[in-house]
């Protein structure tokens, strides 16, 4: 194992957060006009990140879903998610319109707290203590699960058993794909939740928009 | 942290759209989960408030206790663990618990059943188990508010339940029931088919369902004696002569109807008894030869002291050794008319010895159960098949209560146990017999261990009487009862008990091989105290302990002589207090005796109470006895009439089953 840092990022990438689509600032803004196509109209017509005006994001909500069932069906075919995040998508409503995103934010921070304490403990030279191991995975394993990540709730599984029989080898190579099985699934989700708040502000495009 | 979603609560607005409405209360460190859980909860219509820590738990349900009718929570949490929330909560609220984890290991799982959980979630909570979950209060609520009966289902022993092999019986019975239950218009009065499973109380006229009652009970003999068993015992004069409110004339007829079959099925198995009698040396054979009125009466004044466990008692306790049992048991024979003592299966694999025993009781107990009817001789069979399965059970520390019941083709006798070992942390194992010619007691027995499971893990060697009462509510046992007279120690809130049904032996297992387990229930002693316990097989280990086993026979004799209404939990509580660690006891004492009675019990000793159920025969003769014994029993649960005949009138053998059901 190569030398570890005292907070070892989880991940080797980290996805930007989503950004808002307007323009940082009235400089870039009015860099765009001068290449917005769309400037014989004579207005001020605001672009999306995309470099559509929003107005044509509109036109992209087909192909933003298409996008979106694309990743899914991807997630669920490989197994990452189960039908317990279609369950969660179910009890997203009007009455908490934003909850798949809430909780699964949630989820995050709770996540690598727990992943570092599991990795901390299996690093440490006297480690022996498996049950104080067992109750991070326990809860790592609860709420993967209660998420709908399939994927990483089988490796905890791995890790439990490998626990279990108090094999510290077989819980560190557990815990690394963990690892890996999580940044794979909070890259992907990230993923759909950009989809998603692009779908979001397609539908709420209004036209024409002032800033 | 707290929260609170689904509006108010607090009141019982949704009581008429039960389950909408229900209150819950939500526990758990984990804040996904428990987001995710408050948001299914909400999407079922109930009520939720979430905490992350169970001390804020602990403290909003101890303000007020009718806020919540339903409380999930998790197993691992970092101030409290899931398993002492779950007791603390079943202690002073009796609120149905659910757990909820991640891990399915059995041992958990086992361990929230013995612990009193009603059921027992994996994560991720579907949505489809979140939307039943009502069920488990409205069988808590349905005895409280209708029997007094506490009918833990089976179901209580959660995740598990296919631990405690709920039998169809237990479980179907008490849906039926609570279907029923809700269907039944209040007015009714109509006697079901079988005086009804259910208990009731029998003064309360909204009940459609009459209870027959230990104490109604013999009034009503009371009555037919004095009017005589002949022609003059008509229903309406019987009516008169008890003076009971609430009563109907067709209450009364069918009662009486049962009673005389009964009584019939007593004579014929009198001289059978006889026989035994001779053999045992005991006294009072009369009373087993005569099925009529006369023996019964006979019976009653011989057990009139009720102190037939005293007497016999004293040879027990002169008989230090579980051989004497059968002597002892003899003379309990004579005394109880049917108990029979049966060495339990101790830890150390004892289990030969249940068989050996047996036959070594049966020219004793054998003649009684000959005798007796098919019945007894099922109890036998069921008893040695259940000794054998104590045999399994010794070895395993947690090992699910088996379900002998199912073996039997008349379900004799049902053992329900709780797996938990006494060595290991406080098992108890629960041997409920139920000698019932019906099945039904077996599968009351079934549901008991579940049930029973999770009271007997208490800290302090408690048994889970509730198991078994859970078993015995569930009704359909106190028709089976016959056999079966169980001596739990129910915690009050459990009520269950029939008082019929069952005295549960708790099989202890002690992890300590010397200790064998010895199946001494205060139902031994009620056996003594009945004339016809015949049937009573209590199965004690043979251990060192035996000699406890007859001081605590006898003090249950006696306690039972008092017909004390339970309080299971007092009982319980002082009563495990004075158990060493390991020896549960399942003792159903009634709490004047409680003080004698704890003085007794200090053993290490498991005992393992099988106890079969007097038969007919015998049950005339403990009528009175049994009533003693019984009346604890019935107050947690109405019983039948049946069910309180054990005496065995209500377990004829002519008994249908479906009747019972």
């Amino acid at each position: 194992m190569s030398k570890v840092k005292q907070q070892k990022p989880l991940c080797v990438w980290n996805p930007k957060p989503l950004k808002r689509v307007k323009p940082t600032n009235k400089k870039r803004l009015r860099e765009r006009e001068k290449t917005n196509p769309f400037s014989f109209l004579g207005q001020l017509i605001p672009l999306a990140k995309t470099g559509l005006p929003l107005w044509m994001l509109g036109l992209a909500a087909d192909r933003l879903r298409a996008d979106m069932n694309r990743l899914l069906s991807f997630l669920f075919h490989q197994g990452i998610l189960d039908e317990q995040f279609l369950q969660l998508q179910q009890l997203q409503d009007e009455t908490s319109p934003n909850f798949v995103s809430e909780v699964v934010n949630i989820y995050f921070h709770e996540s690598e707290k727990l992943l570092r304490n599991l990795r901390s403990l299996l690093m440490d030279r006297e480690f022996s203590d498996y049950n104080k191991m067992g109750i991070h995975l326990n809860q790592f394993m609860g709420s993967s699960s209660s998420i709908g990540a399939k994927r990483i709730r089988n490796v905890c599984l791995a890790f439990r058993a490998a626990s279990d029989q108090n094999n510290r080898a077989g819980c560190l190579s557990a815990l690394e794909v963990l690892e890996h099985e999580y940044c794979f699934l909070k890259n992907k989700l990230h993923e759909l939740f950009q989809i998603q708040q692009q779908r979001v502000l397609a539908a709420g495009v209004r036209y024409p928009m002032q800033h | 942290m707290e929260e609170k979603m689904g509006g108010s609560n607090g009141e019982d607005s949704g009581e008429d759209q039960f389950p909408v409405g229900m209150r819950v209360l939500a526990v758990d460190d984990d804040p996904i989960c428990l987001k995710i859980l408050a948001n299914l909860l909400c999407k079922c219509q109930y009520q939720v408030t979430t905490t992350n820590q169970a001390i804020i738990a602990l403290k909003m349900l101890r303000e007020n206790k009718n806020r919540y009718d339903l409380v999930i929570s998790d197993v691992n949490m970092p101030d409290m663990d899931g398993f002492k929330l779950l007791e603390l909560v079943g202690l002073e609220m009796d609120l149905p618990v659910i757990m909820l984890s991640a891990h399915s290991d059995t041992k958990l799982v086992m361990k929230g059943i013995t612990h009193g959980a009603c059921d027992y979630l994996l994560k991720p909570v579907r949505i489809e188990e979140l939307k039943n979950i009502w069920q488990h209060v409205v069988r808590r609520k349905k005895p409280d508010s209708k029997d007094e009966l506490a009918a833990p289902n089976h179901d209580k022993a959660r995740g598990g339940t296919g631990e405690a092999g709920q039998t169809w019986v237990a479980c179907s019975s008490d849906q039926k029931v609570n279907k029923k239950r809700k269907d039944q218009s209040e007015d009714e009065e109509e006697e079901t088919e079988d005086n009804g499973r259910e208990n009731e109380d029998s003064s309360c006229q909204k009940k459609p369902r009459v209870v027959w009652s230990v104490d109604l009970h013999r009034k009503f003999v009371a009555a037919v004696n004095q009017l005589g068993l002949g022609d003059q015992a008509v229903p309406k004069k019987i009516l008169d002569l008890m003076n009971v409110e609430g009563l109907t004339r067709e209450n009364v007829a069918s009662h009486l109807q049962k009673y005389r079959l009964y009584l019939r099925r007593l004579s014929s198995v009198a001289t059978q008894q006889a026989n035994m009698v001779v053999a045992l040396g005991s006294r009072g054979p009369s009373h087993l030869r005569t099925g009529s009125l006369d023996g019964f009466g006979d019976f009653r004044s011989f057990t009139g002291p009720g102190r037939f466990s005293s007497a016999s008692l004293p040879s027990y306790q002169s008989r230090g050794t579980f051989g004497r049992l059968n002597s002892s048991a003899a003379l309990t024979l004579s005394g109880i008319s049917s108990g029979v003592i049966q060495p339990g299966n101790s830890v150390n694999g004892l289990r030969k010895i249940q068989p050996v025993v047996f036959p070594a009781n049966q020219n004793q107990n054998g003649v009684l159960f000959q005798g007796i009817t098919a019945s007894i001789e099922l109890n036998q069979l069921s008893q040695t098949k259940s000794t054998n399965h104590f045999g399994e059970y010794n070895c395993v520390d947690e090992r699910n209560v088996f379900r002998i019941s199912s073996s039997f083709p008349d379900a004799r006798v049902v053992v329900g146990s709780s797996s938990n070992s006494l060595s290991t942390a406080s098992g108890n194992a629960l041997v409920l017999q139920g000698n019932t010619q019906q099945v039904q007691c077996s599968a009351a027995f079934e549901n008991l261990p579940s049930f029973g499971m999770t009271s007997l893990n208490r800290e302090s060697n408690d048994l889970s009487v509730r198991g078994s009462s859970n078993c015995l509510e569930h009704g359909r046992c106190s028709e089976n009862w016959q056999g079966t007279v169980q001596l739990s120690n129910f915690p009050p809130s459990n009520e269950q008990l029939p008082s019929n049904n069952l005295q549960e032996s708790i099989p202890w297992r002690n992890s300590s091989p010397s200790n064998g387990c010895i199946a001494l229930s205060s139902m031994a002693s009620s056996a003594f105290l009945g004339d016809s316990r015949a049937d009573m097989l209590c199965k004690a280990g043979l251990n060192n302990s035996y000699s406890h086993v007859d001081s605590r026979v006898s003090a249950s004799g006696s306690m039972m002589d008092q017909s004390n209404a339970v309080s299971s939990n007092t009982n319980d509580v002082s009563l495990f207090s004075h158990l060493n660690g390991e020896a549960p006891f399942a003792v159903w004492l009634s709490e004047g005796d409680k003080s004698s009675f704890d003085t007794d019990l200090r053993s290490n000793d498991n005992f393992l109470f099988l106890q079969s159920k007097p038969q007919n025969g015998f049950s005339q003769n403990n009528f009175e006895s049994l009533e003693d014994i019984m009346s604890p029993v019935f107050k947690l649960e109405q019983n039948n009439e049946t069910a309180f005949m054990d005496g065995g009138f209500g377990f004829d053998v002519a008994y249908p089953l479906g009747s019972c059901m």
